[in-house]
């Protein structure tokens, strides 16, 4: 058994530890936010926060986050209140298909915890492990602006 | 009420759409469309994913023609509801029809009284008087004004959204086992023993089914890296091995006369294989029971899936569903059939459960159907005047659709590997003015001389469908790019020398629109401004392009302003949202992509990151034309404003896309 925590919540799981935790959040804890792209961490559409970091899920082993604290997007809103990032892709209609914005949210939130004013390219710098075909980018730039002035 | 249209207890309206989500807020334009006909309010309306079971059979959902066919299609059932729903509400309130009035789906006579559409919508089944639907003209409440996209909050918060996050009572997790280069045949399968993991086989199409998605994807690799494939020859060069490959040769379009040109240019462009690249690869989801089968697929046609399917398989078309559920975006033509094809033969091993197939990145960069490459030869001849009097363009290419129920013989992948194979119908070129390789062929321009010349070719080196805006992509970039040489040549501003030859008074428009911009650009060392200007398909949206760059070690485009005039704008965000998605991606096409064979990761076939999408701005031009698509027009211009900027920064031409590094360098001299 693994233990960790996943969007708060202390969670076991019987999976092999091996287990990338990508498939462990969506087929064992149900939680189908994070997505698979590529299974070598390139794209960024199942990163997750762990101990505050954003890392791809799918290319992180189960056993490396035992007794760790993962936030998944599902745990980026706190009752019903959805978090800054969040409310902000939402206010600039950032994205067509989505399939990328979750790990776009998770990337954003974590970067914003650490860099309160970020200018611009900033942004887009950290922005550039998460790949988007749809040409969503400058809205979700946009959005990560505006959210830095919401972040608490 | 009606197949399609179903007044729901919690007053909201659930509404069968024959169009599919692709990402592209289909879903929220057509919501829109049905909220004002209807006189409802947007948020009650629920369109419901398509599916063979219950949806109108609308063909495709491509070309740009949702709003347009998709919409007329909505508008009419919507018409038709309402005149049922008012005529049976007549005869309730005692009121003639005409003296009814509607407000969110509540009906009103004159002296007060009412009985709403949900009270009403189980007894109104008479066919009503003609017209007795049309609502009285009046401004629009909810058309043409920007609305947020109905699916995005669920999909911001993390919730299941795609055809990937089902889950169904007793699932199985699947991998197929196919080589990552073409292949003739499979040569010797590994045998493996893994516990809770099977291998199914049928010829050379091979897969895995397991109970935990990890052991499927572990038994998959380790098959792939012990077995052997009989490989199929590859042609180093795709664009010499199109030439020496013609199946026919076709004259588009001829419109022959004597003209005295004074001065004769000459000039070829390539365009390479370009992927689809969606950042979720394809998957599907299969249930075979009974005889029966249920496929849940992203496909953008379940009814030609089905067709499909069903000569695969050999089922009659009646036993089998096939639902629409989302996948990450779509671009054409991808992956999505063919793993519901691998989905539905390994169900068939899975004695009644539900196989979930994921393809993996490797699959989808080695299988999808891409964009075809093609070569394309322009001449022109200029008069004394500077003017262009004669114009040839001569292209080779591969068909650009090869689309599953179109033809008797099947196009999805597998059927091509069973043990008793199918022979697959090659990839073809849909009928003019639309076209497919000569999408965009025939220049808008007005040219005195014109010979448009297509050489179709019909083997294809690696697997090629419909990739957004088809012939359009390279056709224009050759045109454009070929309009700012002979502007060069003939010493003329680019802008003024297309308006010199266009008549069409929406395309002189867009173009026009941006002549302030272009006059006050400003000039610097190694940065550049170029136009390029398309009528999508010859028959629907307007763009010009103007493309500013700066051409360091690596060309970078800083900034994309487009004049675009698509009709009447359901949804001007919407809009807006389709043209600068559209112009990114062809600009990632245009600085990076080449689909080499062997691609398999995105280190393999690098796309435009979030450090290097250039500022869009886009500039929407109102009337109220018929409503055209957006969602491709942007392509083609993007391509050649970009080269053109690129020969405005550094004077150099570069012909053959992408425009890499090396191509430049090497262009310089």
């Amino acid at each position: 058994m693994t233990e960790f925590e996943v969007n708060g919540e202390r969670r076991s799981v019987a999976a092999d530890p091996d287990t990338p935790l990508l498939y462990v959040l969506r087929n064992d804890l149900g939680l189908v936010g994070s997505r698979y792209g590529c299974g070598t961490g390139q794209c960024g559409a199942c990163f997750v926060m762990v101990d505050g970091k954003a890392l791809p899920s799918c290319d992180t082993p189960l056993w490396s986050v035992a007794n760790k604290s993962v936030i998944t997007v599902e745990g980026l809103s706190k009752g019903g209140a959805l978090h800054p990032v969040q409310k902000a892709l939402l206010a600039e209609q950032a994205a067509q298909c989505g399939y990328c914005i979750s790990g776009i949210a998770v990337t954003a939130a974590a970067f914003l915890q650490q860099n309160k004013n970020p200018s611009e390219s900033e942004v887009r710098a950290a922005l550039d492990r998460n790949l988007c075909r749809c040409g969503a980018h400058n809205r979700v730039v946009r959005a990560v602006l505006r959210a830095a002035k919401e972040m608490p | 009420m009606s197949r399609r249209i179903r007044f729901e207890r919690d007053r909201s309206v659930w509404i069968a759409s024959g169009k599919v989500e692709l990402g592209q807020g289909i879903n929220t334009a057509l919501a829109q469309i049905a909220a004002e006909e209807l006189d409802v309010a947007l948020e009650r309306i629920r369109i419901v994913a398509p599916s063979t079971a219950y949806s109108p059979d609308e063909g495709y959902t491509s070309g740009s023609m949702s709003i347009q066919e998709g919409g007329k299609g909505m508008r009419a059932a919507c018409v038709e509801a309402r005149g049922r729903l008012l005529a049976h509400a007549a005869q309730l309130l005692g009121a003639p029809i005409a003296e009814l009035t509607v407000e969110d789906g509540t009906i009103r006579a004159k002296n007060g009284s009412s009985v709403t559409y949900w009270e009403c919508a189980a007894e109104a089944t008479e066919a009503p008087p003609a017209g007795a639907g049309v609502k009285p003209s009046g401004p629009a409440r909810v058309l043409g004004k920007s609305a947020p996209r109905i699916d995005l909050p669920a999909k911001i918060i993390g919730q299941p959204a795609y055809v990937h996050d089902m889950k169904l009572p007793g699932m199985l997790h699947a991998r197929i086992v196919r080589p990552s280069r073409p292949f003739k045949r499979i040569v010797s399968l590994e045998r493996i023993k893994i516990p809770g993991v099977s291998v199914v086989q049928d010829g050379s199409f091979v897969g895995v089914l397991a109970e935990r998605e990890e052991a499927a994807i572990a038994a998959a690799k380790k098959l792939r890296e012990k077995s052997v494939w009989e490989e199929s020859r590859v042609p180093e060069d795709f664009h010499a091995w199109l030439r020496k490959n013609v199946t026919e040769r076709v004259i588009t379009k001829e419109a022959r006369s004597e003209v005295r040109g004074e001065k004769t240019l000459k000039a070829s462009y390539t365009k390479p294989f370009i992927a689809h690249a969606s950042i979720g690869p394809s998957c599907a989801i299969a249930r075979m029971k009974d005889g029966k089968l249920e496929v849940w697929t992203h496909s953008q046609g379940i009814f030609g899936l089905r067709h499909e399917l069903s000569i695969v398989l050999n089922l009659p078309v009646e036993s089998i569903v096939v639902t629409h559920a989302e996948g990450a975006g779509c671009y054409g033509h991808n992956g999505a059939d063919d793993v519901a094809l691998d989905a539905a033969l390994l169900a068939r091993a899975a004695s009644g459960r539900p196989v979930r197939l994921q393809w993996t990145r490797e699959d989808e960069f080695a299988w999808e159907p891409y964009g075809p490459a093609m070569s394309f030869d322009l001449e022109a001849k200029l008069d004394a005047s500077g003017g262009i009097v004669s114009w040839k363009h001569e292209f080779w290419s591969n068909g650009h659709t090869n689309r599953p129920g179109r033809s008797p013989k099947p196009a999805l992948f597998a059927a091509g590997q069973l043990a008793k194979p199918f022979e697959r119908t090659p990839a073809i070129d849909p009928a003019l003015p639309a076209g497919g390789s000569e999408r965009n062929a025939i220049p808008l321009y007005d040219f005195p001389d014109l010979l448009v010349v297509k050489n179709y070719v019909r083997e294809t080196p690696r697997r090629v469908s419909s990739l957004r805006a088809l012939g359009a992509y390279g056709n224009v970039f050759a045109i454009e790019s070929f309009m700012d040489e002979l502007a060069a040549a003939a010493g003329a501003d680019p802008i003024e020398f297309r308006l010199k030859h266009l008549k069409d008074p929406r395309a002189r428009a867009v173009l026009e629109r941006l002549i302030p911009e272009f006059r006050n650009r400003k000039k610097a060392e190694a940065w550049g401004h170029g136009i390029a200007f398309a009528k999508y398909k010859n028959i629907g949206a307007y763009c010009a392009v103007l493309a500013e760059v700066e051409a360091g070690e690596v060309l970078r485009v800083r900034r994309l302003v487009l004049a675009a005039d698509v009709g009447l704008q359901i949804n001007p965000d919407g809009v807006a949202n389709q043209l600068e998605g559209g112009a990114i991606q062809a600009t990632s096409w245009t600085l990076k992509e080449d689909g080499k064979i062997g691609a398999v990761s995105w280190e393999d076939y690098p796309i435009l990151k979030f450090t290097e999408v250039p500022k869009v701005e886009v500039l929407l031009l109102n009337n109220d034309f018929p409503s055209l698509g957006a969602g491709e027009a942007a392509q083609g211009p993007t391509a050649a404003a970009i080269a053109n900027a690129l020969y405005d920064a550094l004077g150099v031409r570069v012909r053959d896309l992408p425009l890499t590094p090396e191509r430049i360098v090497k262009a310089m001299g």
